[in-house]
């Protein structure tokens, strides 16, 4: 196969309909069923009340829950990767990120000093202490830790709900850069409208029978 | 050797009466607990001591035998009651009792066969107690590692979670706190290894002496049960450990707490 025709087969297979991420039919801790398919490059926002199963359906979706239901990359059951290789795929960014030694750099494998200034760190930030971070450094970092893996999809669970404007503007924009780059489908959890006008391409709205369609927004890229 | 009567053992119980007594004066509690267990403790010895006695006139491998299983099911069913968290199902009783057996009974076995190599290899003056040494032990060891693990686990699930989320794999996210719980059902062994005849006089060995086994002989066999004691202990909690680290997560390498209750 030359690379012409390689490259052409990747692109027929990106806008066809076995790309991107797709979940069918997941029912998790008695929720659902779910279907959503994100295509490659497109960012889907999801909202709902607190409660109502966002965070559980991203812990479905990287398979940290038992659940009902499949989920595909690029066309490729969850199933038939391995667990950990499954996680690295679909990036999933938690509310809440957690930290397991006392110095910043003890939790990146290599030190990406691009990465950290693009979520606004300089190199100095590798020898700080955690306990020291604010919750909203916590949660930039916690994203440059994630992006070193180069995730093929992200799941972002209200990444920027501790973020200060400026940070927000920083963050929103390193997400977009990323998931046009590599072409990255991404799953995005938000409680704030404005943002989600501004960033999604699709919304969706949590209820307790599954994910209701909210219109395209207007941003479609 | 001077023998007991029963006047002599009823003086030193009135020590512990007398200890009960000054406990509740002092409001601290302990002595309804303190009667009762120094009561059941006087009841299962002269009960064992009776047992002992039948089996060692009969030294029937069969009697042997259920004799061993009756102190593994026990002393498993002691791992299990001290556990905050315990393993759901057959799993709770079942990850103790057969690391106890695993390691213990293998060390029992390896000790009577190819160190003391009696006839026959499993006569009950020496099965009974060497095996009752090493369970007890083991038992303490594996109860305290198995408590330490999963209340570290449940404590660090998110820890664990997120070291997933990132493309850990299970081995990799409970490695160390494997490792910790470990250490920690070791420590009391290795402590009291390295204190041995000096700060304390191990219980066993001084019994011998009290009985008129000549110093020299009675150490040697302390030695031999500190040794196996210590690998005894030490595998039976990797054991443990081992199968409750398995058992914890399931095959898509989900971290499972729900298999543990409380």
């Amino acid at each position: 196969m030359t690379g012409d025709t390689r490259n052409l087969h990747v692109i027929t297979q990106r806008s066809s309909h076995l790309n991107g991420l797709r979940i069918r039919s997941l029912i998790t801790r008695e929720k659902g069923p779910y279907n959503l398919t994100v295509v490659p490059g497109n960012c889907t926002c999801i909202t709902g009340s607190s409660g109502s199963g966002k965070s559980l359906l991203l812990r479905a979706i990287a398979d940290l829950d038992p659940h009902q239901g499949e989920v595909f990359l690029d066309g490729k059951s969850a199933a038939d990767f391995k667990p950990s290789a499954w996680r690295r795929s679909v990036g999933l960014l938690p509310a809440e990120s957690r930290w397991w030694k006392d110095q910043v750099d003890d939790h990146f494998p290599t030190i990406d000093a691009e990465l950290l200034r693009k979520v606004g760190f300089s190199l100095d930030v590798t020898g700080w202490q955690i306990n020291r971070l604010s919750t909203g450094e916590r949660q930039r970092l916690a994203l440059a830790r994630l992006l070193l893996n180069k995730p093929k999809a992200l799941l972002l669970d209200e990444p920027t709900a501790s973020l200060d404007p400026d940070n927000v503007v920083r963050i929103e924009g390193l997400i977009e850069d990323y998931r046009k780059t590599y072409m990255t489908p991404v799953v995005w959890i938000s409680h704030d409208m404005e943002q989600v006008k501004r960033v999604a391409d699709s919304h969706y709205l949590m209820t307790p029978g599954g994910l209701i369609e909210n219109g395209s927004e207007q941003n479609s890229a | 050797m001077i023998l007991l009567t029963p006047l002599d053992l009823s003086l030193a119980a009135g020590l512990v009466i007398l200890l009960a007594f000054v406990s509740w004066r002092m409001k601290i509690n302990l002595q309804r607990q303190l009667l009762f267990s120094a009561f059941r403790m006087t009841l299962q010895l002269i009960l064992l001591g009776l047992v002992l006695k039948i089996l060692f006139d009969l030294s029937n491998p069969i009697l042997i035998g259920g004799m061993a299983l009756i102190m593994l099911f026990v002393g498993g069913r002691e791992v299990f009651a001290r556990q905050q968290k315990r393993f759901r199902g057959i799993w709770g009783f079942g990850i103790g009792t057969l690391s106890m057996f695993l390691s213990s009974f293998t060390v029992t076995a390896f000790t009577l066969l190819v160190v003391i190599q009696n006839q026959p290899w499993f006569a009950p003056q020496y099965a009974i107690p060497l095996l009752g040494m090493i369970l007890g032990n083991t038992m303490n060891g594996i109860s305290v590692g198995m408590d330490r693990f999963s209340q570290s686990v449940w404590d660090q699930r998110e820890i664990i979670e997120q070291q997933l989320l990132l493309g850990y794999n299970s081995d990799d996210s409970i490695s160390s706190i494997r490792r910790e719980s470990t250490r920690s059902g070791l420590i009391p062994i290795v402590n009291s290894m390295a204190t041995a005849g000096i700060v304390n006089l191990p219980g066993m060995m001084t019994g011998q002496i009290l009985s008129g086994t000549s110093p020299f002989e009675a150490v040697k066999y302390q030695i031999l049960i500190m040794f196996l004691i210590a690998s005894g202990t030490g595998f039976g909690i990797m054991a443990a450990l081992w199968i409750a680290s398995k058992r914890l997560f399931d095959d898509r390498d989900r971290l499972r707490l729900d298999r543990l209750t409380g």
